[in-house]
């Protein structure tokens, strides 16, 4: 799969879901891509460099979103 | 104070040093500010910290919320997101992320290092520190979002220093310190951990593992970093030929000249060393004895507990044939109960470039990754899927040694295809000769 059409599914799949939920596990997005998830890990790496993915961490556990969805930084009073 | 702490006083009444009374001085010292640090976060930081401990004593619930986005520009662990939930009462805590740093292999600093990790967190966080939590990095409690990028620059650019493992992430490998200080080493911790972690800084910093990882190196079976309690994958020095004795260092210490366990028990008399008592009679496979003057060990079945070592370092001395075993799936009891490590490879070599033992590593992670569902550790996969799987992704032989205790955990099961005639059978022949 090319990076252009992996970008867009994800972003397409992500949306669609966005009304129950705004954060993923990495095996949610490794089901979309459709790949193992060593492939998938370097589409997704990319994604968030390019500022499409954003992490969420908890601590304990790491999970994705698109950037700029959810509860944001912002929304805890700070710029 | 700036916030009345009766309830947090009164821990500071205890026999025990107090994290109450080190917060106290620190609010004390940045109100002061004798050396006219420019601080970048709220001076009362530690005054708030303590105000809100206080209000969550009295209420019994806590008052802070959990997790974030926050992080340093690449990396997806190494910052975890604080915030309290009283932001207008205790506004110096308002944001107050942690922040993980990697500990060098084996601890080892220097006190300039030192001076300087806690310079740079006095100015641009709230100067309080973990050493060190508990997968072993140093950690930084509390401070504001904007100074996460400012940190993260001064410990790569100044100090040398790269974040930690957090989240979905492989964490901070941690280990003893080995062949630096310790003759029971069995190979050099320091180096296969270093190794790794720089090998590894892609799974340690880009988070795609359905839950944490842990590596953790111990030099030998006496596990001072408690790996086999508390590592994914567990690195346990050990060795494959014969324990090396010294006759007359084990006369020396029957006869009195040497001190059992380095001397370590010299606070009270516990009479004279009894080499029966406390070393053979403690032997959990009774593989030792004495023939005359002579101690005898039948290391077949030595299963390297390391006493008779530990008692007489003088006179017993680990093998020369050295390497290390490799268990996996031990975690703490979140789920499940507490698990130890299982057996999954009796004994590598611990050669550079480790290429066999970075083999091991990655068949676990490829299964792991594959098969895990979100949030479960290798451990519980393993309980999940069965032992038998995991060596067949990871295309490691049965061995007598994974076995824990005989028809308890039989990892081995027969397969149809390795049964001559398979599992099908002709019920019509089969009753010819059998009545029902």
């Amino acid at each position: 799969m090319e990076y252009e059409e992996a970008k867009q599914k994800v972003i397409d799949e992500l949306t669609k879901k966005q009304k129950s939920k705004s954060k993923f596990y990495f095996n949610d997005l490794s089901k979309i891509l459709e790949m193992k998830p060593r492939e998938a890990k370097k589409i997704v790496n990319k994604l968030v460099t390019d500022g499409v993915l954003e992490y969420w961490s908890s601590g304990s556990t790491s999970m994705y979103g698109l950037k700029g969805t959810g509860k944001q930084a912002g929304a805890e009073h700070e710029g | 104070m700036k916030h009345e702490t009766p309830m947090l006083d009164q821990l500071e009444t205890g026999p025990w040093p107090s994290f109450v009374s080190d917060i106290k001085q620190e609010a004390a010292a940045r109100a002061k500010n004798e050396n006219n640090i420019e601080y970048q976060i709220p001076v009362d930081v530690c005054d708030d910290l303590l105000g809100i401990l206080e209000l969550s004593f009295k209420h019994g619930r806590t008052h802070w919320k959990h997790g974030g986005i926050v992080g340093v520009f690449g990396y997806g662990g190494g910052v975890i997101g604080r915030y309290c939930d009283q932001p207008e009462q205790f506004s110096g805590v308002a944001h107050f992320h942690t922040m993980r740093v990697s500990q060098p292999a084996g601890k080892f600093y220097s006190t300039d290092y030192l001076n300087k990790i806690c310079d740079l967190w006095d100015r641009r966080g709230s100067g309080i520190t973990n050493m060190h939590g508990s997968t072993g990095d140093i950690i930084f409690l509390g401070t504001t979002t904007k100074q996460l990028e400012e940190v993260f620059f001064e410990l790569t650019h100044n100090l040398n220093q790269d974040l930690g493992g957090s989240g979905s992430n492989l964490r901070t490998p941690a280990d003893c310190i080995g062949q630096a200080r310790c003759e029971y080493a069995c190979f050099d911790t320091q180096h296969l951990c270093h190794t790794l972690t720089n090998e590894y800084q892609d799974e340690l910093h880009r988070p795609a593992f359905p839950y944490k990882f842990k590596f953790k190196f111990d030099g030998c079976p006496n596990c001072c970093v408690a790996s086999i309690a508390r590592a994914d994958m567990s690195f346990i020095g050990t060795w494959k030929d014969d324990i090396r004795i010294d006759q007359e260092a084990v006369q020396a210490y029957i006869g009195g000249e040497l001190k059992p366990n380095g001397n370590a028990h010299a606070g009270r008399d516990w009479g004279a060393f009894d080499i029966q008592k406390e070393v053979i009679g403690l032997c959990p496979t009774q593989c030792m004895w004495m023939d005359g003057k002579e101690l005898k060990i039948d290391n077949r079945e030595c299963t390297r507990c390391m006493h008779c070592i530990n008692v007489m370092p003088r006179a017993l001395r680990i093998g020369q044939e050295t390497g290390l075993s490799i268990l996996v799936g031990a975690k703490a009891p979140i789920l499940d109960g507490a698990q130890m490590g299982s057996m999954l490879v009796p004994f590598i070599k611990a050669e550079e470039p480790y290429d066999e033992i970075k083999e091991v590593i990655e068949s676990i992670w490829d299964w792991w990754m594959e098969e895990g569902k979100n949030r479960e550790r290798l451990g519980e996969l393993m309980k999940r899927q069965g032992f038998q799987k995991m060596l067949e992704m990871t295309g490691q032989k049965p061995d007598p040694r994974m076995v824990q205790e005989p028809r308890h955990n039989p990892y081995i099961f027969w397969k149809e295809e390795e049964v001559e005639g398979g599992f099908e059978r002709d019920i019509n022949e089969f009753r010819k000769h059998h009545q029902r």
